[in-house]
C-alpha cells in the first residue's frame, strides 16, 4: 500500500512548505525576537561588564543569555553525573571536555535542552541592538569608492596540482579504493601506495571580497596615571566602537597607536597591555596618526575615524598648543570626526579636554566625551557615534 | 499532489535502490511497515529535524532554537544529519540531498532496521492511536498494521494552537504553551500500559507490608512489638479508606492536571496537545540504545554482506566509523550495536543458561562453544521485548563493560570538568540504569489537589539522592501555578533536609514541613 496516494496523505497537511520559505522561518524569528529582547534588557549589563569581550569570534559573538531555555524539574548535571564510553584513567578529563556537548545532532530525537542557553549573535545583529537601543543614526559614508580586492580560495579538489597542495587524506583513500577494487589489497600487510592517479590536490577560486574602505585609528595615552580601570574602559568602548563601525562598513581597518611622551604605533593585544611610566606628550600621537594617513590612508577613498583616549593630563601648555594645530590643519580636513573620550584618573588634571572644548567648541567634526566610570561608557558611545559621521 | 510532495519526490535510481534494499531486508527477517522516503535540502532537513521529524508542529519559538543550533552546527561543519525518521505508519523517512549514492543506502538500510525496531517493540505499541489502554502490549498480532498516522495528528495540533493563537494574540498563547511544555517530562513512561488504579486497590507488584521501625533481627520484638505493629496496620487502613476512590496519578501529573485543574477550553487543548505528544515521545527515548543499535546492526549487516560492491566499501567504512565513534559519552549507536552483537554471539555458542552461570573456569568459559546458533532467533527476542533498562539490566556483563571501556564520570569542582571516576562495574551499571530509568528525569508524583484543604496543589519529589535544580524548580513551579491558578506545593529534599517549596503564582517560599504530617 505504498505509492503516491499514500504519499499524498501525509503530506497535504505541508503544503506550501517547499515553495515559498521555511515553516520554521516564524518559530525561529520569534526565537531570535525573544533572544534580541533579553539582550536589549541586558545590554547595559552587557556593555559594563565586558564580559563579551572574551567571547568574540570573527564574525560573531556568543551571549550568555539568561532564562531562555524551558525550565523544567531536572537534577544539576554537574551533581549528577553519568556512565561513559571511552579511554582514560580515573581523574582523567572525560572525552576533554564537557561530556553533554558530545553526541552532537546526529538524530533529532526529543533531548531537552541541555545547558543554560549560549547564544550567537553576530556582530552585525550586535551592532543594531545597540544603534536601535542608543538610536543611533547610521553613518553616512562620504560616497568614497569602494575597493574590491581578489583573493584565491581554497575550496574544491582536482586531480593535477602542485605537490604542496596534495590533499593526503583524499589521496591515501583513493589508493586504497584502487587496491581494494584491484584485488592488491592485501589485509595482513595493509601497505596502501598511491600511484599518480590516486593523487588528489585542493584547488581554489577567485573570489572578489570588498576591502574595507573605512579605518579606525585608536590612539591611547599609556603614561602612569592611566590604570587598569581606565584602560579597561578604552577596551570595552573599542569593542563597542568596532562593532558599529563595521556595521556600516563593509570591512574595517583598525590601527592601534600608544604613547606617552613619544608614540609607536602596537597590535591590538599591545594596545591594551602597554604600560609606561614615562610623561605624556599628546602631540606625538597626533603627529604619528596624521602620518599614517597621509601615507596609507587617502582620504579620497577611506573614512577615516581617530579615536584618542586620554587622562587628560599633556605635559605642557605648548605641546598642547601644538595638538591643535596638528588637528586643525593635518587631522581635521581629512577625517570624518575626531573623537576624543577622557577617561577620569585619580592623578590626571583633565585638563586637556577643557582646551580642545574651548578651541573646537562648534566643531561638528570633533566629539568629546567625559567618562567617570564603566556606567558613563554607554553615554559616551552615545555621545560618540551619535552624529551618524 | 502537494507541491512539497513533488519537490521531494525521490529519483528514479534511488527508488530502485530503495526496492531492492528493502527486498534484502525482508529476505533477512525484517518486518516493517511501509516507509516513504524523502529527498530534502540542508535546510529542510534541519527544519524537520528541529520538528522532531514532523513536516507540521503547532508554532513555538523553542523549535525556532532548536533549528538555530541545528543549521549552526551544520555551517560549522560539526554535525550533519544523514537521516531522519518517523514512527507513523506508512513510516516517512528522509534523505539529504546531495549525499553520496553509498550514504544514502546506508541510511535506507538503516532506516529498515528503525521502521521494523517501530513496528516490533513493544514500547512503541503505546502510539497506536486506536488502541484501548491498559492493553498488553507484547501480545503479538497477525496482520498487526495499526493506525499510526502521527503526521496526521501532529498538523492537526498545529492547526489547533494556530486558531487559539489568532483568536487570543499569540503572545498568550505561546506563554501558557512554556508553562504547558516546562513540565513535559511529568508524565508516566509506562501508563499506556497499565489500567489506571485506585489509591485503595493495593499495588499488585509490591507485597502489602505494614510499615516497621528498623531494628536487628534480636531487637525487632522489642522495638516492632504486636500492639505497635496493630497500630500501624489500623493506621494504613484508615488511610487508605479516606483515600478510597481517589485515582492515585503516581507521575502522570499531566493527566491529572488535565482533569482536575481549572483550565479553560483552550487550555485544556493546549495542555492536551502537550501531553500528547509527550506520550508519543516516550518509546524513542525508553528505547535509543537498542533502537540506534538495532538499525547499525543492520545497516551495517546488509550493507557488507549484500549491498555494496567492493569500490564502495573505504567510503562506507569510513562513514560508519564516524557514526561508531566514542569520545567520552555513551555513543548509543556503538553502545547497541555491540550489545546485540554480544548476545547473538552468546546464543549462537549456548552462554547461557545455570550451567554457563554456575561455570566459574575462566578457560572453559573463553572456549564455551556449544554451536547452538540460536543467537539471530534471539536478538529479534529481544528487540521485541525489551527497553534499553531491561536490555541493560539483563545483558550487560562485566566482560562487555570492560570491552566497551564504560567508566562513570562526575563533575570536579577542583578542576571545573567533567572526570572520570570509576571503571567498577556495580557503579558503571547503576549509574548507566539510573540515567536511563525515565530518562534521568526525577520522579515526581501527585499528592493531592486539595492540599490543606485550600485546594493547592501538593507534588512530592521522591527524592532518590539527588537534589533538584533549585533555579530551574522555581521557575517550572511558577508555570505550574500558572496552570493550577492556585499555589502549588512541593515536597523535596535540599542539603538532606526535608522542605515544602510553596510557589503562589508571584513567589517561591520554602518551609520545614512540620513534624508528623
Amino acid at each position: 500500500m505504498r505509492g503516491e496516494e499514500e504519499f499524498a496523505r501525509g503530506a497535504a497537511t505541508s503544503v506550501h512548505l517547499a515553495v515559498m520559505s521555511l515553516r520554521i522561518d516564524q518559530d525561529h524569528a520569534r526565537f531570535r525576537n525573544i533572544v534580541r529582547g533579553k539582550i536589549r534588557q541586558n545590554l547595559k549589563r552587557y556593555i559594563t561588564s565586558g564580559e563579551l569581550l572574551g567571547r568574540k569570534g570573527k564574525d560573531v559573538v556568543s551571549i550568555p543569555v539568561p532564562q531562555i531555555d524551558l525550565p523544567r524539574f531536572r537534577f544539576d548535571d554537574r551533581k549528577k553525573g553519568g556512565a561513559g564510553q571511552g579511554d582514560g584513567a580515573a581523574g582523567d578529563a572525560v572525552g576533554g571536555g564537557d561530556p553533554q556537548e558530545g553526541e552532537g545532532g546526529r538524530k533529532a530525537g526529543k533531548d531537552a535542552g541541555q545547558h543554560a542557553l549560549e547564544v550567537d549573535v553576530t556582530l552585525d545583529e550586535l551592532a543594531d541592538i545597540l544603534g536601535e537601543e542608543l538610536q543611533l543614526p547610521h553613518v553616512q559614508n562620504k560616497g568614497k569608492a569602494k575597493l574590491i580586492d581578489v583573493k584565491d580560495r581554497y575550496t574544491g579538489i582536482r586531480r593535477v596540482g602542485p605537490e604542496s597542495l596534495k590533499s593526503f587524506k583524499r589521496t591515501y583513500r583513493e589508493a586504497l579504493k584502487r587496491q581494494i577494487a584491484s584485488k592488491q589489497y592485501d589485509v595482513t600487510r595493509p601497505i596502501v601506495v598511491p600511484i599518480k592517479e590516486d593523487k588528489r590536490f585542493r584547488s581554489w577560486n577567485e573570489v572578489a571580497e570588498p576591502v574595507a574602505n573605512a579605518v579606525i585609528i585608536y590612539m591611547m595615552d599609556v603614561s602612569g596615571s592611566m590604570g587598569d580601570e581606565q584602560k579597561e574602559i578604552v577596551r570595552i568602548e573599542s569593542f563597542w566602537i568596532d562593532a558599529w563601525l563595521q556595521r556600516q562598513y563593509k570591512g574595517l581597518e583598525s590601527r592601534f597607536i600608544v604613547h606617552d611622551a613619544t608614540a609607536r604605533e602596537v597590535d591590538r593585544d599591545t594596545f591594551f597591555r602597554t604600560r609606561e611610566s614615562g610623561g605624556t606628550m599628546i602631540s606625538s600621537a597626533y603627529k604619528l596618526c596624521s602620518k599614517m594617513i597621509e601615507d596609507e590612508y587617502p582620504s579620497a577613498e577611506w573614512n577615516i575615524y581617530p579615536f584618542h583616549f586620554s587622562d587628560g593630563d599633556n605635559w605642557s601648555q605648548d605641546d598642547t598648543s601644538l595638538c591643535m594645530k596638528i588637528l586643525r590643519n593635518e587631522l581635521l580636513p581629512v577625517v570624518n570626526m575626531f573623537a576624543y573620550g577622557q577617561v577620569e584618573s585619580p592623578y590626571g588634571s583633565g585638563q586637556f579636554i577643557k582646551d580642545l572644548r574651548e578651541h573646537y567648541k562648534t566643531d561638528e567634526r570633533v566629539i568629546l566625551s567625559e567618562i567617570r566610570d564603566k556606567d558613563a561608557i554607554m553615554g559616551s558611545i552615545k555621545e560618540f557615534l551619535g552624529r551618524g559621521r | 499532489m502537494s507541491e512539497f510532495a513533488l519537490k521531494t519526490k525521490l529519483p528514479s535510481y534511488l527508488r530502485q535502490e530503495q526496492d531492492r534494499i528493502e527486498k534484502l531486508a525482508r529476505d533477512a527477517g525484517l518486518d516493517f511497515f511501509p516507509t516513504v522516503f524523502e529527498m530534502l535540502a540542508y535546510d529542510q532537513m534541519n527544519e524537520v529535524a528541529a520538528y522532531g521529524g514532523f513536516p507540521t508542529r503547532y508554532p513555538h519559538w523553542r523549535f525556532g532554537m532548536d533549528f538555530e543550533q541545528l543549521s549552526k552546527s551544520y555551517d560549522w561543519g560539526l554535525s550533519k544529519i544523514y537521516e531522519l525518521v518517523i514512527n507513523n505508519n506508512p513510516s516517512y523517512a528522509y534523505l539529504l540531498e546531495g549525499n553520496s549514492l553509498v550514504d544514502q543506502k546506508l541510511v535506507m538500510a538503516h532506516v529498515c532496521g528503525h521502521v521494523d525496531f517501530f513496528k516490533n517493540n513493544y514500547t512503541f505499541r503505546s502510539t497506536d492511536l486506536d488502541a484501548a489502554e491498559g492493553r498488553d502490549p507484547i501480545r503479538s498480532e497477525k496482520d498487526y498494521d495499526p493506525n499510526r498516522r502521527w503526521i496526521d495528528k501532529m498538523a492537526n495540533h498545529g492547526e489547533l494552537v494556530r486558531r487559539h493563537m489568532a483568536r487570543l494574540g499569540t503572545q498568550n498563547v505561546e506563554e501558557f504553551m512554556d508553562s504547558c511544555l516546562s513540565i513535559d517530562n511529568l508524565i508516566d513512561w509506562h501508563g499506556r500500559f497499565q489500567p489506571r488504579r485506585r489509591k485503595d486497590e493495593p499495588d499488585p507488584d509490591l507485597a502489602e507490608e505494614v510499615p516497621r521501625l528498623k531494628a536487628k533481627s534480636y531487637m525487632e520484638a522489642f522495638i516492632n512489638p504486636p500492639e505497635f505493629l496493630a497500630k500501624q496496620k489500623k493506621k494504613q487502613s484508615e488511610e487508605r479508606a479516606r483515600e478510597a476512590g481517589r485515582v492515585d496519578w503516581g507521575r502522570d501529573v499531566l493527566g491529572f492536571l488535565l482533569e482536575n485543574a481549572p483550565l479553560e477550553r483552550w487550555e485544556y487543548e493546549c495542555l492536551h496537545v502537550v501531553r500528547e505528544e509527550a506520550l508519543y515521545f516516550v518509546p524513542q527515548m525508553q528505547t535509543k540504545i537498542m533502537n540506534e543499535g538495532w538499525a547499525s546492526y543492520w545497516h551495517s549487516r546488509l550493507m557488507t554482506e549484500k549491498i555494496l560492491d567492493a569500490s564502495e566499501i573505504v567510503d562506507y567504512a569510513e562513514r560508519n566509523a564516524s557514526v561508531m565513534a566514542t569520545n567520552g559519552s555513551i555513543n548509543p549507536y556503538k553502545l547497541g550495536v555491540e550489545l546485540y552483537r554480544y548476545v547473538e554471539e552468546r546464543w549462537n555458542k549456548g552462554q547461557f543458561g545455570r550451567e554457563w552461570e554456575n561455570c566459574t573456569d575462566v578457560d572453559e568459559r573463553r572456549h564455551w562453544d556449544r554451536r547452538l546458533g540460536l543467537g539471530r532467533e534471539k536478538i529479534f527476542e529481544v528487540r521485541r521485548l525489551h527497553n534499553d533498562v531491561t536490555f541493560l539490566d539483563e545483558f550487560l556483563t562485566p566482560e562487555f563493560a570492560i570491552a566497551q571501556n564504560l567508566f562513570t564520570y562526575n563533575h570536579s569542582s577542583r578542576h571545573d570538568r567533567f572526570e572520570i571516576e570509576s571503571r567498577e562495574f556495580k557503579q558503571v551499571k547503576e549509574k548507566l540504569l539510573f540515567q536511563l530509568t525515565h530518562g534521568g528525569n526525577p520522579t515526581i508524583v501527585v499528592k493531592d489537589g486539595n492540599f490543606r484543604n485550600r485546594s493547592e496543589l501538593f507534588l512530592h519529589h521522591v527524592h532518590e539522592g539527588l537534589d533538584l535544580r533549585s533555579d530551574y524548580a522555581a521557575a517550572t513551579m511558577s508555570g505550574l501555578a500558572r496552570i493550577w491558578k492556585r499555589p502549588v506545593n512541593l515536597q523535596t529534599v535540599v542539603d538532606g533536609k526535608f522542605v515544602i517549596l510553596h510557589h503562589d503564582g508571584r513567589d517561591l517560599t520554602s518551609a520545614s514541613p512540620k513534624v508528623g504530617t
